[in-house]
């Protein structure tokens, strides 16, 4: 089976444990303000590949990966779920860590066919970053243009499934800072079982220069980058958030 | 057992005892160390009162222009000057090239124009009486070499398609086994020189000549380093008795070849894990505490910064600055299986963080997968903290080079005291490839340098035509360079022997002809490009091919691509075999590097525009790296490109120039120890992001 794949980044080392051979997917139904890879928003760009090229590719390199693995990244990874199925099914076959980075939005309680499909790419998959993009439901169609209701769901059938995760959150000045959504986006990750780790990101302005090559308006102009220890701060907040959850599910 | 020396007690015997091998003393004697750096000290006052008056010295020198003092009258050798301190009563580990610190010394062996410019561009004269000596009545290397070449090397050489030839100053890269002076005492090694020199063949052809006299030189050269040695009250006829001994000892082996010769590159060797020797056994009988040998190491460090030699603007614009590549290997793992850290190697990594950061000495460490995990954390902490670790794969070396071998300059590996090599400057393959295409005609001068083959006269390239051709262009450029080298090495034995260096080696040395590449990724690119793409030739109104302009894309050197890296590794192979027809100086054996780590710079600049779009002018690819901005999949597949050039037909080494944000290596820089091992599965995921585990600790 093919593909719609935007690149491969050989040397990845942000985007899950170890080395990682990371997939970058075409589409994403999102469009959050902040995206840095506008690039990858078209299903039908970039290049088709065959689940055997990439793990040809991989496997040439695979001393790289030893306490690494694969991650698919986008774009929205989830929209090829059946491509996903192959390439992790056969990725399982030779060992290999496989590591989904997704926000969750393809994913609907209703839709039972599609969920049927995601049932079996969880067999194969070791563990998923979900990025929570914001915790508070109107403030994320206004960052995103969709409500956030399915992805939280996501993460709710990820526990049930019992799938370890890893939550990621940008941090964007005046958008995603506030004291009071931080805390909340605690007490919901508080309330998972099944995550192993947090990953904070100060938003960043490097994907600017890709808007103004695609000729797309960027709407986050002028707001500055958030600094390390803003994020820090951020971090301890969220944390707080997810203390005072744990800690009352002790008693 | 009787000891026969007093330096030897508590040391176990082995055929080390009977004749000079200092690798049987390190296997019978050495201690490796798996603890972590727990056990390291700080800088003493005196080392700290020391580095702050270099510091002063340093500022001094930077706002001179970079020269604070040179002598112009006396001509350097092993007991040219009277000793010279920086603080007699603070230091531990005593010697400079002079008769004081920053005072660069005068060579005029190599050269007597070089050496006199290096002193006028620095704003000083050299004597007259001396220039007219080296000018009239002493003949240097430089001179030498002029008079034999033939004007077709000349040609070569002016039009820079063989650049960096080492025919007006030292060759450098040869490492002499200086720790053979502190496990030997002089009296030791003179008697061995002298029975070498007692078994030479007694039929007087030419090579047994010359092995006499360079006998006697080195025999003479042993008698001054203990009378330089004596100039600082010191007596090293005999061994080292204790650690401070060694250390010094060593260090007047190695002073004595930085004071008789101005090399390219002038390498310590391997001597941390020989040292260490001395340090466990004057611990365990309480002679020192580790505070003391940290300073003792500290202060050897120090020294080994302040090597400096008087050089041209030219030749530091070559290389990018004023490196002396006092390249320490440090590590590895011994052919018996054991690793070979020890404390020491710990405290000279320490040096960077007692001392601060410092590209010199060149700190290297032989990397291996079986290197103890805690030594591997130490390296990595000290990488991200200092970016003054060089690293090279012991388990490749090891495979040809044996356990007892360092690195000269970056990257070439020779056995300590048993091997040797000649160095061989760089032919530029990119400018061969247009002579290849303009029929052996100079693309920027538009003189006749090579042989007038047809050039190519289509308005495209044909793949196999240039192929063809190439190898045709490469067969005649092997040819001259390596005829260039043996007319070089033969003069610089002849004018500008290294006496004390061969003098700390073995008699019968293995020579390696040390060859080199540049330009290797502008050709796989334009190969690639003629093959895969379209390439169009523009020519000037003379017909001659000046600018290329490709239709299309193709593969790139440095993603991983088999179509273009098979190029590569061709070219490389091909050079090679051409290199190997040829007859070599005294029997050296030839090998190649592709190492331009600096000097990529220059070379483009004097290389017209190339088939693969790369415009006259502009900067080669540093060694085997891929053209900047070419790479776009990422490191592993960069680097994989690179790995597929056979290291069997580039012996002398490949590097590949990798920066990296530190960002980029994962978040808390903790990616870094362990991924880099990509030969073992530890299992167990390191990951950087905060982790849950902690956060319960804390509630409990």
């Amino acid at each position: 089976m093919e593909g719609y794949v935007h690149s491969i980044e050989t040397f990845g080392t942000v985007d899950g444990p170890g080395i990682r051979f990371v997939i970058f997917m075409q589409g994403c139904p999102l469009r959050c303000r902040y995206c840095h890879n506008p690039d990858t928003w078209d299903l039908h760009g970039g290049n088709r590949m065959s689940v055997e090229e990439i793990l040809m590719q991989y496997r040439k390199n695979k001393a790289f990966y030893s306490k690494g693995g694969i991650t698919v990244t986008g774009g929205e990874p989830l929209l090829q779920i059946d491509f996903l199925c192959e390439l992790f099914q056969r990725a399982k076959e030779q060992k290999i860590h496989t590591c989904i980075d997704t926000s969750g939005i393809t994913y609907h309680t209703d839709n039972t066919e599609y969920n049927g499909k995601l049932d079996t790419l969880m067999q194969y998959t070791d563990l998923v970053m979900l990025d929570i993009k914001h915790i508070d439901r109107e403030a994320h169609h206004e960052l995103t243009g969709a409500y956030n209701e399915g992805i939280l769901d996501f993460a709710r059938y990820l526990e049930k499934k019992k799938i370890p995760v890893w939550i990621r959150h940008v941090v964007v000045p005046g958008i995603t800072d506030k004291e009071e959504y931080l805390l909340a986006l605690g007490r919901f990750i508080g309330s998972l079982s099944n995550v192993k780790a947090l990953d904070v990101l100060p938003y960043h302005t490097m994907g600017v220069e890709k808007y103004r090559k695609l000729g797309i308006p960027y709407s986050l102009e002028g707001v500055e980058p958030m600094s390390a220890e803003g994020a820090k701060r951020a971090k301890e907040s969220i944390l707080s958030g997810i203390k005072e959850v744990r800690q009352k599910n002790k008693k | 057992m009787e000891y026969l020396y007093e330096g030897w007690e508590g040391f176990e015997a082995g055929t080390w005892v009977k004749e000079i091998n200092v690798r049987s003393f390190i296997r019978h004697n050495y201690t490796p160390y798996d603890g972590d750096e727990a056990f390291l000290e700080g800088a003493t006052n005196d080392t700290l009162d020391l580095w702050n008056q270099v510091t002063e010295l340093s500022k001094k020198e930077r706002e001179a222009g970079g020269v604070l003092d040179m002598d112009t009258e006396i001509v350097t050798g092993i007991t040219s000057h009277g000793p010279g301190y920086l603080n007699k009563d603070k230091e531990k580990i005593v010697g400079f090239q002079t008769d004081k610190p920053f005072k660069r010394a005068f060579h005029p062996y190599g050269g007597i124009r070089t050496a006199e410019k290096a002193c006028l561009d620095n704003g000083y004269e050299v004597d007259p009486k001396v220039k007219e000596f080296f000018t009239i009545h002493r003949k240097t290397h430089n001179a030498g070499v002029f008079d034999v070449y033939t004007p077709e090397m000349r040609a070569c050489r002016s039009s820079h398609i063989i650049t960096g030839l080492p025919d007006a100053y030292g060759r450098g890269r040869i490492i002499g086994d200086y720790r053979r002076v502190a496990l030997y005492g002089v009296d030791r090694l003179i008697e061995d020189k002298m029975e070498q020199k007692e078994t030479t063949r007694s039929a007087m052809y030419s090579a047994v000549i010359r092995e006499r006299e360079e006998l006697a030189e080195q025999i003479r050269a042993l008698h001054q380093l203990k009378e330089m040695a004596a100039s600082y009250g010191y007596d090293i006829s005999k061994p080292a008795r204790n650690t401070q001994e060694a250390i010094q000892w060593l260090y007047f082996g190695y002073l004595a070849a930085v004071k008789e010769q101005n090399g390219a590159a002038m390498s310590l060797g391997r001597t941390s894990t020989f040292l260490d020797i001395y340090a466990e056994r004057d611990l365990k009988a309480g002679v020192y505490t580790e505070k003391e040998i940290q300073e003792l190491v500290d202060q050897f460090i120090m020294k080994l910064r302040l090597v400096k030699f008087a050089r041209t603007p030219e030749y530091n614009a070559l290389f990018s600055g004023d490196p002396q590549w006092v390249t320490e290997s440090i590590a590895g793992v011994a052919i018996d299986g054991r690793h070979m850290v020890t404390k020491m190697s710990y405290r000279y990594l320490h040096t960077l963080k007692n001392l601060g950061p410092s590209p010199e000495p060149n700190l290297t460490v032989l990397w291996s997968v079986n290197l103890p995990e805690n030594f591997k954390r130490f390296c990595a902490k000290i990488s991200i903290e200092t970016s003054s670790i060089q690293y090279e794969n012991d388990d490749l070396m090891r495979f040809t080079h044996g356990d007892d071998y360092a690195i000269a300059c970056c990257v070439s590996s020779m056995r300590v005291g048993k091997e040797m090599q000649f160095f061989g400057a760089r032919a530029n393959l990119a400018k061969c490839l247009l002579y290849a295409i303009n029929g052996g005609v100079d693309e920027i001068s538009h003189k006749q340098v090579g042989p007038e083959y047809r050039p190519i006269t289509s308005e495209y390239l044909d793949y196999d035509e240039v192929m063809k051709k190439f190898d045709d262009m490469m067969e005649w450029l092997a040819g001259v360079y390596v005829n260039t080298l043996n007319i070089i090495h033969y003069m610089h034995d002849k004018y500008c022997y290294e006496k004390i260096q061969m003098a700390l080696h073995d008699k019968n040395v293995t020579r390696w002809f040390a060859t080199g590449i540049a330009g290797l990724s502008v050709v796989a690119d334009s190969l690639s490009a003629i093959k895969y793409a379209k390439v169009r030739v523009i020519r000037d109104e003379t017909g001659l091919a000046v600018d290329y302009e490709v239709e299309g894309d193709f593969p790139k050197y440095g993603n991983d691509d088999d179509r273009v890296d098979e190029l590569a590794r061709e070219v490389v192979h091909t050079f090679m075999k051409h290199i190997r027809k040829n007859h070599t100086y005294r029997g050296g054996i030839p090998t190649t590097s592709i190492l331009t780590i600096t000097s990529n710079v220059v070379y483009g600049k004097n290389t017209g525009s190339t088939p693969d779009g790369r415009k006259k002018g502009e900067a080669f690819a540093p060694g085997a790296n891929p053209m900047h901005r070419r790479d776009t999949h990422g490191a592993v597949a960069s680097l994989a490109s690179v790995s597929k050039l056979p290291f069997i037909d580039a012996q002398d080494g490949i590097s590949n120039t990798f920066s990296i944000i530190p960002g980029a290596l994962g978040k808390e820089d903790k990616i870094f120890v362990g991924d880099i091992d990509v030969d073992i599965d530890c299992g167990g995921a390191c990951s950087s992001p905060t982790l849950f585990e902690s956060l319960d600790t804390d509630n409990e």
